[in-house]
């Protein structure tokens, strides 16, 4: 049986991890490498690094720590954010990613997926949505969730998995950092469509509201930021609990 | 020095970055030179069976990989690279492998999600060296959609995903590991060391 995955996600920008103030005693605390190789010992299963550096021409410079994480790190790791070509996809993989997240330019490009997944193989293509509830309906949003793009999303997954994408990261624009639990009613309508690995993003507060996700849900993982940032739950508190509740979850001995 | 072989496909450096970890210096390359003169020969792959094994002749190195094998050099396969050194796969019509472990390798026809994706246990079938610094049902990372159907007495170690699923097989100086040991964190770091005390 395949370990339900703790995923820590880190936003970086011009190269450096914003709001990540957390591990207090290290030297450098916003570097990519020291940050994913101290959640990597801790216990993580995989990462997410969202670049979310503004300019295009800042971006080059700024993904230079993949190269760096690839080397330090033995756990696999996705990059995403503002990833818009092929050729975009490609440099992200050559610098030692194992997998790309992409979102905003999948909706207005449908093709890149179906392009980038005949290229590189749909384990390495995930697609990451922002989806907000509104009147009963589940809508996907784009541009860091700024632009409503009035597709369901429960159309737009299924789509996007027959286009080619491996894998979905779900994040809930209602729940996200509202830190209440996760979005379960969202996450039990996609993971019933599709057949490809779900990622459960936004609301994580307490390590309750992982139980609750593995007891209600099949989803594979478990997304979430600053509970981990800020050490509001640990790796290894939320990995023994998560075991003594009969969810399978890997802990390094 | 050991080798990892070139054919043009991806997690080459992810490879070299992992074995690098674990104390292993090796060297990426196609060139017949440095496969002759290799002490050991790391075979990679990613994607389909049957591009990995036309793109394996087209560089022409399969004589000298036999030889180094007959030469009772070490040869590791990795992922894909493991399933190529079977006798033939199903994936998209049939392809013979290089045929140095006897076995077939098929679709993971399970009413699970595929591909088999992500962390699962090590299950021991038999004594090995390789697996002295880890415990049984410890976690490695698995990315594969095909697996090797009855590996007979080489195997060493499975994993369990509706079927059972080899994970490492070994015949004397020939080695095959389905998941990525370079991306299956201390445990796969353990098998590395491992590895790196067989080459000595």
């Amino acid at each position: 049986m395949l370990a339900r995955r703790i995923i820590p996600c880190l936003d970086v920008k011009d190269g450096r991890v914003v709001k990540g103030s957390q591990f207090e005693g290290l030297k450098d605390v916003n570097d990519p490498k020291i940050l994913g190789k101290r959640y990597s010992l801790e216990g993580a299963d995989e990462l997410v690094f969202y670049d979310i550096t503004a300019s295009h021409e800042k971006r080059e410079i700024s993904l230079q720590f993949v190269e760096e994480v690839a080397k330090e790190i033995n756990i696999p790791f996705c990059v995403g954010g503002g990833l818009k070509t092929l050729g975009d996809i490609a440099n992200v993989l050559n610098k030692g990613a194992d997998k790309v997240s992409i979102n905003s330019a999948a909706i207005d490009n449908p093709n890149l997926i179906k392009a980038a997944s005949q290229k590189y193989g749909a384990q390495c293509i995930v697609l990451s949505i922002d989806v907000k509830q509104e009147d009963n309906e589940f809508i996907v949003y784009k541009n860091g969730g700024r632009i409503n793009t009035h597709l369901n999303a429960i159309e737009w997954v299924k789509q996007g998995v027959r286009l080619g994408a491996g894998e979905l990261v779900i994040n809930s624009m209602n729940h996200d950092g509202m830190k209440q639990g996760f979005d379960i009613a969202l996450l039990k309508q996609i993971s019933e469509v599709v057949n490809v690995p779900v990622i459960a993003s936004g609301g994580a507060g307490a390590i309750s509201h992982f139980v609750d996700l593995a007891k209600q849900t099949d989803v594979d993982g478990y997304l979430a930021a600053s509970v981990f940032h800020y050490k509001e739950i640990t790796i290894n508190e939320l990995k023994e609990t998560l075991q003594q509740a009969n969810v399978p979850i890997r802990i390094e001995r | 020095m050991n080798v990892i072989i070139d054919y043009k496909v991806g997690n080459i450096g992810s490879i070299k970055r992992g074995l690098n970890r674990a104390g292993i210096d090796a060297m990426i390359s196609n060139d017949p030179d440095d496969i002759i003169n290799a002490n050991v020969l790391f075979l990679p792959g990613v994607g389909a069976f049957g591009d990995a094994m036309k793109d394996l002749k087209d560089t022409g190195l399969i004589p000298l990989i036999r030889q180094h094998v007959k030469n009772n050099k070490l040869l590791i396969g990795i992922c894909l690279g493991m399933q190529i050194l079977f006798e033939s796969s199903s994936e998209f019509g049939y392809t013979k492998g290089l045929g140095f472990l006897k076995g077939e390798v098929v679709y993971l026809d399970i009413t699970k999600k595929v591909p088999h994706m992500g962390w699962n246990k090590l299950f021991f079938a038999k004594e090995d060296t390789l697996l002295k610094y880890i415990q049984e049902e410890d976690y490695v990372y698995f990315v594969h959609s095909y697996y090797v159907d009855h590996p007979q007495d080489t195997l060493v170690a499975y994993t369990n995903y509706g079927v059972e699923i080899p994970a490492i097989v070994r015949q004397e100086n020939i080695i095959g590991m389905q998941f990525h040991p370079e991306k299956s964190g201390q445990v796969g770091l353990k098998l590395l060391q491992a590895v790196k005390e067989l080459i000595g």
